[in-house]
């Protein structure tokens, strides 16, 4: 029984699956080298990522489920909730010993509860598809701020793709501290040395777009005007867009003038 | 002129409001040759009005200019407003920098009828082809058909729209008559039926050539008011079930009345509660995706929805004699028809139970609510209940007992009153 650290990455995490096999060793668990508690009794295992074993373990996954429910533990991963990565590989040893895909064997728990945080993970992703709000720059970049639950970053990535072809964009996660970029040919990951944006994510206006305000103000006026007072309902209101998530939204800023 | 289109923003964004239709799902427009945008798959709510509606689309109306005077809606020539026009180029920047900002889906475009109604439709038509021809834009595009506009128009704005709606609005020709007089229902179901007969075509010839050119790819929807007349909850849902089946329609909206207007043709009206507006959704969401008929949700002993149930339970309180439903072994179809268990609990039991025999335990742990449920089945031959309760137990139990319904409509109430003044 001891303990299995890895270096937080999802590839980290199939190696460790993989020397748990070959080692035969049950884990206690399965941490971050940073979350590492000294003085524990369990012996302390540390992994060296390798994609070589990373990828076995990966298409071995895939021979014994269908690849959306593969892809549904990358997505949980992405909860960053320290609980997952022992849920992961319970669920690989769960579907490696079986004969028939067990993915949607829910009275297990493990896969039921894998279930559950992708759910959570895809509904914040789904949130930020809907919630992100670009700003114009006067270089015809397309900047938003986002500061999500979950690292969901790398999937919302191929939505915005898709979308905005024909547009050069940049969605930068202060949370964690970077950001997806856009070129008009591939979207690449970088790291900016200093935020330009301010708290509530708005650029400086010396680097807008002249008519940039302008449509902030139209999207205020805009969501304003389509509100039927007689309706309200705050309750419900809070429910769609819980106020975590007002920071960065353009409609819940004070009105521009 | 900034401040111009402000102003004309406010003013057609303000008469577009209760349409209440912002669906912009089921479009299969995808980008093409690195254009701007892409409406395939579910549409995304943006954002959510402070009464909790879905913000998805740039709903707006052309003008607001009317040559009509029906007396439910605020555009009516007789009304005292302030009326403004956006020119088609106004309406294509504002759509195109909406969408770049990632504000919205795509555009809702309607409009009065100005002028005439071909002239009025052949302006939203060049908006539409405008966005997809020169700009590329591959959003969703929803226009409204204007009443009394030629064919030939309405077949061109289904080649750059996603979707087409002809608004009913009312749903019986006699109220139409008495509170639009202007238009009658051969008018209105014309229109409907044409692009019923091209969307069908046109999915036939897509079969054969798959370079045709798309109809309205996602469909047509209508509008039905409730509450600005007499009709009851069986009449209206008889003439969705109808629509559905005869026209092809993706969907039918339910416009809960607001009295906006003072018109002195309508009946001193309150706003219709929204629990009717809700209680009518559901029971056409059940008759869209859970297998019911429209006569087993109302009929001529139950002409109304029971406002203090939902339709599914009260079916199932009008039909005890089907159940308890044993999970382990009934169809999925009557599954679906158990209180409180909706699609994605059927399906998920219905999966689950392949690996194993399932029980409360396994139900409540695959996130199966049985607050409601548990009356009405059976798992391994055990129940959650004594046996055999009443219609009238089990409803009282339900609404008072687990002080679930009960709170919730003394809440609604409470909100009436406020609303009330
Ligand atoms: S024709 Fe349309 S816009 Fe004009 S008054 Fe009638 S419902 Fe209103």
């Amino acid at each position: 029984m001891s303990v299995f650290s890895y270096d937080g990455t999802f590839e980290g995490l199939l190696t460790a699956i993989f020397e748990i096999y070959e080692r035969q060793e049950e884990p206690v668990a399965i941490v971050r080298y940073a979350d590492v508690q000294p003085g524990l009794f369990s012996p302390i295992i540390e992994v060296i990522t390798d994609l070589v074993k990373a990828e076995r373990v990966w298409v071995g996954l895939g021979k014994k489920v269908s690849h959306a429910a593969r892809t549904h533990l990358y997505k949980a991963f992405l909860a960053e909730q320290p609980r997952v990565p022992l849920l992961i590989y319970q669920y690989a040893r769960l579907a490696f010993a079986s004969t028939q895909s067990i993915e949607e064997n829910f009275a297990t728990d493990c896969v039921r509860e894998l279930a559950q945080i992708n759910k959570q993970v895809f509904r914040e992703s789904h949130r930020m598809e809907a919630f992100i709000r670009f700003q114009k720059t006067a270089d015809d970049l397309f900047y938003a701020t986002i500061a999500p639950d979950f690292n969901v970053l790398p999937i919302i990535s191929g939505h915005f793709e898709k979308r905005y072809a024909d547009q050069r964009w940049l969605i930068y996660d202060t949370k964690r501290h970077f950001g997806l970029y856009y070129d008009l040919e591939k979207v690449a990951q970088i790291c900016l040395d200093e935020e330009v944006a301010d708290r509530s994510g708005r650029l400086p206006a010396n680097i807008l777009e002249h008519q940039e305000t302008l449509y902030q103000q139209l999207w205020q006026t805009y969501f304003h005007h389509i509100n039927i007072p007689e309706r309200k309902n705050r309750k419900l209101h809070l429910r769609h867009i819980p106020l975590r998530y007002w920071k960065y939204l353009t409609e819940k800023q004070p009105r521009l003038s | 002129m900034n401040d111009k289109v402000q102003e004309k923003l406010k003013i057609l964004a303000d008469a577009a409001k209760y349409d209440v239709s912002c669906s912009s799902s089921g479009g299969k427009r995808k980008n093409q040759n690195k254009g701007l945008g892409n409406a395939e798959g579910m549409g995304i709510c943006h954002s959510y009005t402070e009464d909790g509606r879905c913000v998805s689309l740039l709903k707006i109306l052309l003008t607001n200019y009317c040559i009509f005077d029906c007396a439910y809606c605020v555009t009516r020539r007789s009304n005292d407003i302030k009326r403004a026009a956006f020119t088609i180029d106004e309406v294509v920047n504002l759509t195109l920098n909406f969408y770049r900002r990632n504000y919205i889906e795509g555009l809702f475009l309607s409009s009065g009828i100005f002028k005439d109604s071909d002239y009025t439709m052949e302006r939203l038509v060049r908006i539409a082809k405008k966005l997809r021809q020169e700009h590329k834009f591959n959003g969703y595009i929803h226009l409204k058909t204007i009443p009394g506009a030629s064919e030939d128009l309405i077949k061109e704005a289904g080649l750059y729209a996603d979707r087409l709606s002809v608004n009913i609005e009312l749903p019986s020709e006699l109220s139409l008559k008495a509170l639009a007089p202007e238009k009658n229902y051969p008018q209105i179901l014309q229109p409907m039926g044409a692009i019923s007969r091209e969307l069908v075509q046109n999915k036939e010839e897509r079969k054969l050539f798959k370079m045709a050119p798309a109809f309205a790819p996602a469909g047509q929807s209508t509008q039905l008011i409730v509450g600005a007349s007499a009709e009851n909850d069986q009449q209206i849902l008889h003439l969705s079930s109808q629509l559905y089946q005869d026209y092809n329609l993706k969907r039918v909206y339910y416009s809960g009345y607001v009295p906006i207007s003072d018109d002195n043709r309508l009946p001193v009206l309150a706003a219709t509660p929204v629990i009717r507006e809700n209680r009518i959704y559901q029971a056409d969401w059940l008759l869209r995706f859970y297998g019911f008929g429209v006569q087993e949700l109302v009929n001529d002993f139950y002409p109304n929805l029971d406002l203090e149930i939902d339709p599914k339970l009260a079916w199932a309180l009008r039909n005890l004699h089907f159940f308890p439903v044993e999970i382990n072994q009934a169809d999925y179809e009557l599954i679906l028809r158990i209180p409180g268990i909706g699609v994605k609990s059927a399906k998920k039991i219905v999966a689950a139970r392949r690996f194993t025999h399932l029980t409360f335990d396994h139900l409540h742990k695959i996130g199966v609510v049985l607050k409601r449920a548990k009356y009405f089945i059976t798992c391994r031959g055990q129940s959650l209940v004594q046996k055999d309760f009443s219609e009238e137990v089990i409803r009282r139990k339900i609404i008072f007992g687990e002080n679930s319904v009960r709170s919730a409509l003394v809440k609604q109430q409470l909100d009436l009153f406020q609303q009330a003044g």
